[in-house]
């Protein structure tokens, strides 16, 4: 018999090991996996985690880690302060799709008019955007106590109709013959979040990510705030004592993680996509979840786990079009990932223990 | 150094290093949107690879990505097949349409081939099919078959290509059955079984016993099939494995003589660019066996008005129609040119319900 024994204090070398164990495991998973499918799993693997970094065309794939990862870091910044504290915000697709149409709309309202403050106005409304999305469940939560979990994620729903709303009518490019989506925002240059130097990949939300990431350490480690967020998830009784505002805690959280997802989309409509349509959201805010709790909620373990979502993803796609691997293939292959992180952190807080066995 | 250079030589040197392999080999990329076993548009995009494959056998090598979602993703994906070597790369959805300008910008040697969009470059030319010339045949046998005179339709998105197929569908519908009615439900999909499973439902549940649909799953013919005695139709694919009922006929889209032609044209040095919009003369467009479910009387005229547009006689679109707002749109025996049916955002005459703006 083995039996699970709570461990009185969670382990620390638990909880480092346990992101780097998991991404052991679902490489050997994913290894059988890509056997059973024909495929030379050394190969396959290699293929996904080495290709992007230092293969062939690395030179095009690396940038392109920082593109695809960025959003992801900044969205699970915002989150991860949230999850921190309890406070689950699980709408911040909806949030993103916000962002992007809040920064959008506001910059193709001055279209055609080229000016330095135009790009600065939207990302004030990308963040307003994302913010309002997210400050919804926060004031139904304070003021009547509803479950933010169910509004944000219902509120994603709403988000993607009004997106579709838009790309077909308020938004719709009048010289695009009736097609849905708006005007590309990468050929009107006030609006275009271009990249800061060609081909490095770093564009506006990136250079944002990085600066959450910073903001959210020294906010966690040095701030009074971030104390009264740890404090809250970790022990609430004492949390109140402390004299914690919980209403106040719950509006700052979901405002803030909301504004950056909100960031997040208004950087990615004006940069690297271009365009309001229909299919705008490819589930960043999503994904970023899974990046929050891979890189354990702290902000520089969100950083390497952005970057490495982004890896799985590129990575994933080269597989497919050199092995011919399908995408649901990739697709089990990152979910497990995330699968083995919850498996393996239970280890964090219970110890396995062969149980001798007792009569009763 | 310019990005778009650095990528320019680095092609040229890769094309440099595997010139004397590569020589033989025309390289042909396919950018899919949903999955090869989505059973409609994927699946038949598909097809028309492996049948580029079996054309050229050892001449060609074709690679694929599918589920590729339209945006940055599909810029990554369409520069990386150019990185590796394609010479001429489909892409195979409307959303690519950016994307696959920006491309082609960063590679001037590559082909391009976008499906179903309008924006054409030195080296992208575009293709598309005529999907309306199906709708009408389905339009009369739906007219026909329908006892509760309702018809269901399952719609993707409103942009010009569906909303003429509803119109295409519903002005035949009408001419053999003038109480015919349609209701249509917005997916905002191309694929996702459980939301057309689930419009399939309502429009069920509201009395409709027969089912088109623009989205790319057979769900809706599962759906179909479960209520029990509603027609439906193949979309994209044949989606013969729900024949002879529900299923009692299908559009079925051909792009093998297409694809082929277009890799034939790259390895001879004689591609264009294009706008290529066929329909049943040319056989990119297709009707997929129609069912003995459908009487036989019925199955003839369905025929005879393939014949007929299949020789040219006959145009889906011809006059006297009127828009839905009751202005004319064409007169007596006029049809409508293909400039307008590119753009259409605008029901004719008799259908319910705006088009979502």
């Amino acid at each position: 018999m083995i039996v699970l024994e709570k461990r009185p204090q969670p382990s620390k070398a638990w909880s480092y090991a346990t992101p780097l164990v998991a991404v052991l495991a679902t490489m050997v998973f994913g290894g059988i996996l890509f056997a059973i499918l024909g495929k030379n799993p050394i190969e396959a693997i290699g293929t996904i985690f080495w290709e992007p970094l230092f293969g062939e065309f690395a030179f095009y794939y690396r940038p392109q880690l920082l593109v695809k990862g960025a959003p992801l870091v900044l969205i699970a910044i915002g989150l991860s302060l949230g999850f921190r504290a309890g406070i689950w915000n699980i709408g911040a697709e909806g949030q993103y799709i916000m962002g992007a149409i809040f920064g959008a709309g506001a910059g193709l309202a001055f279209y055609p008019l080229e000016a330095w403050y135009i790009f600065p106005v939207m990302v004030i409304a990308g963040a307003f955007g994302g913010w309002l999305w997210a400050i919804i469940p926060a004031f139904l939560k304070v003021r009547f106590g509803t479950n933010e979990i169910l509004v944000s994620l219902m509120l994603v729903y709403v988000a993607e109709q009004m997106l579709a709303s838009v790309s077909l009518g308020l938004l719709k490019n009048p010289e695009g013959f009736g097609f849905p989506g708006s005007r590309n925002l990468q050929q009107y240059d006030s609006a275009h979040n271009a990249e800061l130097i060609a081909g490095s990949g770093m564009h506006w939300g990136v250079v944002t990510a990085l600066i959450a990431v910073i903001f959210a350490y020294v906010l966690l480690n040095r701030h009074m705030l971030g104390f009264h967020i740890r404090l809250t998830g970790e022990a609430p009784r004492a949390a109140k004592f402390a004299g914690v505002n919980p209403a106040r805690l719950i509006l700052f959280c979901l405002g803030l993680s909301g504004a950056l997802a909100g960031l997040a989309g208004m950087f990615e409509v004006s940069g690297p996509s271009g365009v309001v349509s229909i299919d705008f959201n490819v589930g960043y805010g999503f994904t970023a979840i899974i990046v929050a709790f891979l890189g354990r909620l702290h902000p520089v373990g969100i950083l390497l786990a952005g970057g490495l979502m982004a890896l799985t993803y590129i990575g994933g796609e080269i597989a497919q079009s050199q092995l011919g691997l399908p995408a649901a293939a990739i697709q089990v292959f990152q979910g497990m990932l995330l699968f083995f992180l919850l498996a393996f952190d239970l280890l964090t807080n219970y110890r396995i223990r062969a149980a001798h066995s007792e009569v009763a | 150094m310019k990005f778009t250079s650095l990528l320019a030589s680095a092609a040229m040197a890769l094309g440099l290093a595997t010139g004397a392999l590569a020589q033989d080999k025309t390289k042909v990329g396919f950018v899919y949107v949903g999955p090869v076993g989505d059973g409609g548009w994927t699946y038949e995009h598909n097809k028309g690879r492996l049948a580029v494959e079996e054309q050229f056998g050892d001449k060609v090598e074709t690679v694929f990505v599918e589920s590729v979602p339209e945006g940055p993703d599909a810029e990554r994906v369409m520069t990386q097949m150019a990185l590796e070597g394609a010479d001429l790369i489909f892409t195979t959805s409307f959303g690519y349409m950016d994307p696959t300008i920006n491309v082609a910008k960063k590679f001037p040697n590559v082909k391009f081939e976008h499906a179903t969009g309008y924006k054409t470059a030195d080296n992208v030319s575009v293709y598309s099919a005529r999907f309306y010339e199906g709708r009408a045949v389905q339009g009369h046998i739906a007219g026909k078959m329908t006892e509760s005179n309702i018809i269901g339709y399952i719609g993707s998105y409103p942009i010009p290509e569906v909303i003429r197929g509803i119109n295409s569908a519903y002005i035949h519908a009408k001419k053999v059955n003038p109480d015919v009615e349609f209701k249509i439900v917005w997916a905002y999909t191309w694929f996702d079984p459980a939301k057309e499973a689930d419009a399939a439902t309502v429009l069920i549940e509201q009395g409709a016993d027969v089912i088109l649909q623009h989205t790319d799953s057979t769900a809706p013919q599962a759906a179909a099939q479960e209520a029990g005695n509603v027609v439906t139709f193949g979309q994209a694919s044949d989606m013969s494995e729900y024949a002879p009922f529900p299923r009692v006929s299908s559009i079925i889209d051909n792009w093998a003589p297409y694809y082929i032609a277009r890799t034939q044209a790259v390895m001879d040095g004689s591609w264009e660019t294009v706008s290529t919009w066929d329909g049943i003369r040319e056989g990119m467009v297709e009707i997929g066996e129609i069912s003995d479910a459908v009487p036989a009387d019925v199955k003839e005229e369905a025929l005879a008005m393939k014949a007929a547009m299949a020789a040219g006689d006959y145009h889906p679109f011809t006059g006297p129609l009127k828009k839905q707002d009751g202005s004319d749109w064409l007169a007596e025996g006029e049809t409508a040119d293909d400039g307008t049916l590119a753009g259409m955002n605008f029901y004719v005459e008799g259908l319910e319900g705006e088009i979502p703006q």
